[in-house]
């Protein structure tokens, strides 16, 4: 009585050595690093920069661990962490603005624990130390700027076709058109009816005509919303991954959450100003040609210079060309010496710069950079509180007004743009890419590489002093039973931890609290199945019935509680953001595991300690 | 093995003043003085910054207010070299942390920055209606569970308890202005999984034993079953603290609001899961006809005609 078969025996062995085998690769340190990377994000690193990487260490006599490819970069690992900034250093000097050069710890996962998927857990940003933002995309500025060019598009068809209009404005989310024919209303709603049409196939506009004076009202429909929307959030995904590559993180997440918020962490990163600096560059640019002095005031508009000293000027409301349609950007030198800037177009921006263009030689032609700000003013509320309200602003201004001296196509330079620096931090934002709508900072968390430290350190302190009292208070009150219950407590860990690598689950502060309350509450099923034992030896029953009947009737109790506990942080799982959901997955993997380990693994050890065996008196 | 037969029934009325009396005080601070929401809900900007010796949160306060700020608290954190500013959420902008950063850099260049949170208006209201959802969510789940697994008076039983261990633990939080953020309510979530752990624990030798013993008071089953399911209680509460109090003590500072609300969480729902879930059953006046295993209502198969 009470033998497990070989089988369970095998199987028990079974899912221990994986939690084992994968928990392994958390004990091999990580290693220092560098991590090289072409700068141009479409390139990945090849042979060629592998070779030149080895040359320039062998140069400078720094001896490294391994150099190779690795994705899509080039990774070189070290001894020491002198060795590794003497590395980037002399990396940088001779490899200058084609690379990006980033430090980094690599694990020093043996090659054999690889090749089976294992790696070490992943630290959150709250452990790792690094920066966190969560970046709201402005779908309104989008949509209505959609809207500018969409009026300015159909002027100029309607000027092209002949068709009189007799007025035709913006008003809030949608255009109104007036015409003074019949016969040109019904020509302008056919034109529209043609365009009223998705990628998809639905519907692009809600087109509102009435015959009274021959006026068309058209709006954006709300699946043309929806596709604007992802277009828009789309794009600015690709600009922040590119921008972020710039940065030379390893490992960073950029993510899209919910419908119009993007997500970027960046694990490790020391200097969060520079950072921020590059991502946080809420910037946007717009072509466009300054106003003659003829142009009628409703189409032009007055913009300050970036730069305070120069005043302001007319620009059309026409934009030629927006950020997004922006392929390459660098800066360099004119032939006299000053700094500026070299842009080239997609062929979409190409065409219509050089229609702009051809018949405006000799015109001035402006970029607009364009922010989004926000500002606040103190209001009141329903309750006559005084509360702040906030309002965002896009606040555009010009950062070069320059002649055309020749009609521009794809590509094209841009000079009197400041210093050297200034330009090449132009050229920096302009080749990550514009982004197709404004975008501003609604969360931010930066935590220092040293808290993140000490988070670890008193994570894994209060871990280990939470399990050695909760074993030591096993084995005083249980004894034997103690013994076999504290085994699986501590299998318990092991499996917690190899799961979690397993699944690339990351680790997070709160996630360590899960575990040191996922070891308090484990043995809850064992101390409910020694009860339970304790009671049936009361009731006089022979010790090998008394553990037959305590485990099994001990079981629905144990499998009801933790199937309610199980519900509880699925939940959370679903509410949360970042740490929290690490907290929430420790614990469902957890409860998993303690029911495993707890009913089925002290089972194992019990039987073989008292199974088949003639005991005439169980102490528990 | 210690036999207990605590008459704990005998002192339920007692145990509703208590929890009734807790509940009222708990709402009632809730109601006049709220939550010291932390900047998870509250949106705003934190940042925690660590000088190399004990610094004067004065001079700091001084800076801060020649530097434009006036609606700002400045706290050590942990250790009087550890110094956390926290400035409500003024015009939104996440330049704010930076900004306070380098002005005191400027100030001492020794010092370090721990971190920087900054949580925008919307989001910090986000977090509140999700987090809010989120509890009510789990609570209806769970009612539902124990009403399928159990009954449903089990399931009120439950729930109300439930319901009782969260809102003194809002109340006590409440009432010492403890930080509320988002860890604490991970916290109050695995206190709902906890508490309901005892209770089902309970509820299971309850219903265990008004099936095998017929003949009896209601209220003496009761008593039995809790006394029966006592030493269990006792000890998983016990070790739960044990893991909690390391936590508490040797976790860090981050952690330490989580720590302490399911310290009292655990405080609180060991004490529930004995008296309101009895409370409430005796109250429904529970049955031993409500828990009858339900006859299986045997399919019949009528031959073909």
């Amino acid at each position: 009585m009470n033998r497990f078969s070989i089988g369970t025996h095998a199987f028990i062995l079974m899912v221990l050595a994986i939690g084992v085998i994968y928990s392994l690769p958390n004990l091999y340190p990580a290693k220092p690093a560098i991590q090289i990377a072409y700068t141009d994000s479409g390139k990945s690193a090849d042979q060629s920069l592998l070779d030149q990487v080895s040359e320039i260490l062998i140069s400078k006599a720094i001896t490294a661990e391994s150099v190779g490819l690795k994705d899509n970069n080039i990774v070189a690992k070290f001894s020491s962490f002198d060795a590794q900034l003497a590395a980037k250093s002399a990396l940088q000097r001779v490899l200058l603005d084609r690379a990006v050069v980033a430090l980094n710890l690599e694990p020093s996962t043996p090659q054999w624990l690889r090749s089976i998927g294992g790696g070490p857990l992943k630290l959150g940003l709250d452990l790792s130390g690094g920066v966190h933002f969560l970046l709201e995309v402005d779908i309104e500025s989008a949509l209505d700027n959609r809207l500018d060019s969409l009026l300015n598009q159909y002027r100029k068809k309607f000027r092209d076709d002949r068709i009189s209009v007799e007025s035709s404005q913006k008003n809030d989310k949608e255009l109104i058109f007036e015409f003074l024919s019949d016969e040109d209303y019904s020509k302008a709603l056919k034109i529209f009816g043609d365009d009223n049409i998705t990628s998809v196939g639905t519907a692009l506009y809600d087109l509102q005509p009435s015959s009274i004076r021959n006026r068309v009202s058209l709006a954006y429909s709300q699946s043309a919303i929806k596709e604007i929307r992802d277009y828009a959030v789309g794009q600015n995904l690709m600009t922040l991954r590119n921008r972020v590559n710039e940065l030379g993180v390893s490992e960073p997440i950029v993510q899209r959450q919910g419908s119009s918020r993007i997500v970027v962490e960046l694990p490790g990163v020391q200097d969060t100003t520079a950072a921020k600096k590059i991502i946080g560059k809420t910037a946007n640019l717009e072509f466009r040609l300054e106003a003659a002095s003829t142009t009628s005031s409703l189409r032009k508009e007055e913009f300050d210079y970036q730069d305070e000293r120069m005043g302001s000027a007319y620009l059309e409301k026409n934009v030629i060309v927006a950020g997004d349609r922006v392929t390459n950007a660098s800066s360099g030198f004119d032939e006299s010496g000053f700094a500026q800037v070299n842009i080239s177009l997609d062929m979409q921006g190409g065409r219509a710069m050089q229609k702009a263009t051809s018949g405006n030689i000799g015109r001035k032609l402006g970029v607009l950079f364009v922010e989004q700000k926000n500002k606040s003013i103190l209001t009141l509320d329903e309750n006559g509180q005084e509360v702040i309200e906030q309002t965002s602003y896009i606040e555009k201004s010009i950062i070069s007004l320059a002649t055309v001296q020749a009609v521009l196509g794809t590509s094209f330079r841009i000079t009197g743009v400041g210093s050297p620096q200034e330009a090449s931090e132009l050229a920096l934002l302009l080749r990550a890419g514009a982004l197709a709508a404004p975008m501003k900072f609604v969360e931010e968390r930066t935590v220092g590489p040293s808290l993140g430290k000490e988070n670890i350190e008193l994570g894994i302190r209060s871990i280990i002093i939470g399990l050695l009292s909760v074993i030591a208070f096993m084995l005083f009150y249980y004894r034997w039973f103690g013994l076999a219950a504290n085994i699986a407590l501590f299998a318990n860990v092991v499996l917690i931890t190899g799961f979690m690598s397993l699944l690339g689950a990351t680790l997070t502060l709160p996630g360590i609290a899960g575990i040191v309350l996922t070891i308090g509450m484990a043995v809850d099923a064992n101390v409910l199945i020694f009860s339970r034992i304790r009671e049936e030896l009361a009731e006089g029953k022979d010790p090998q019935t008394a553990i037959q009947e305590g485990f099994s009737r001990a079981f629905v109790t144990i499998f009801d509680a933790n199937v309610t506990t199980l519900i509880a942080s699925v939940v959370l799982y679903a509410i949360g953001t970042g740490p929290i959901k690490g907290f929430a997955i420790t614990l469902s993997i957890g409860i998993i595991t303690s029911m495993f380990t707890a009913i089925i693994g002290t089972r194992a050890i019990i039987n073989l300690m008292y199974g088949n065996k003639n005991i005439q008196e169980l102490r528990i | 093995m210690i036999n207990l037969n605590i008459p704990f029934m005998s002192y339920r009325n007692i145990a509703t003043m208590t929890s009734l009396a807790l509940l009222a005080l708990s709402i009632l601070s809730l109601g006049f003085r709220g939550l010291n929401l932390g900047l998870d809900f509250s949106g705003g900007t934190l940042i925690e910054v660590t000088y190399s010796e004990a610094v004067d949160l004065g001079e700091i306060r001084d800076l801060m207010t020649n530097n434009g700020f006036d609606d700002f608290q400045v706290v050590n954190f942990g250790s009087d070299t550890d110094v956390l500013i926290k400035v409500a959420d003024k015009d939104g902008s996440s330049q704010l942390g930076d900004t306070i950063f380098t002005f005191l850099q400027a100030d001492d260049p020794s010092m370090e920055l721990q971190r920087i949170e900054f949580v925008g208006p919307q989001v910090g209201s986000e977090l509140r209606d999700q987090g809010g959802l989120g509890m009510l969510v789990a609570l209806g789940m769970i009612l539902l569970y124990v009403a399928f697994r159990f009954q449903y008076k089990f399931a009120l039983g439950a729930v109300t308890a439930l319901a009782h261990d969260v809102v003194i633990i809002l109340g006590l939080f409440s009432l010492f202005a403890w930080d509320f953020d988002l860890t604490v309510l991970a916290a109050l979530l695995a206190v709902i999984g906890y508490s309901l752990n005892d209770t089902i624990v309970v509820s299971d030798r309850i219903r265990e034993n008004f099936r095998g013993e017929r003949g009896f008071e209601p209220e003496e089953i009761i008593n039995r079953s809790i006394n029966q399911t006592l030493s269990r209680t006792l000890i998983t509460s016990f070790t739960t603290l044990l893991v909690l109090l390391a936590l508490y003590f040797f976790g860090g500072d981050m952690i330490r609001g989580f720590s302490e609300a399911l310290i009292i969480g655990v405080l609180v729902g060991t004490y529930s899961s004995i008296y309101v879930v009895a409370n409430m059953l005796l109250g429904l006046s529970i049955t031993q006809d409500d828990l009858a295993i339900p006859e299986a209502e045997g399919v019949e198969f009528d031959e073909m005609p």
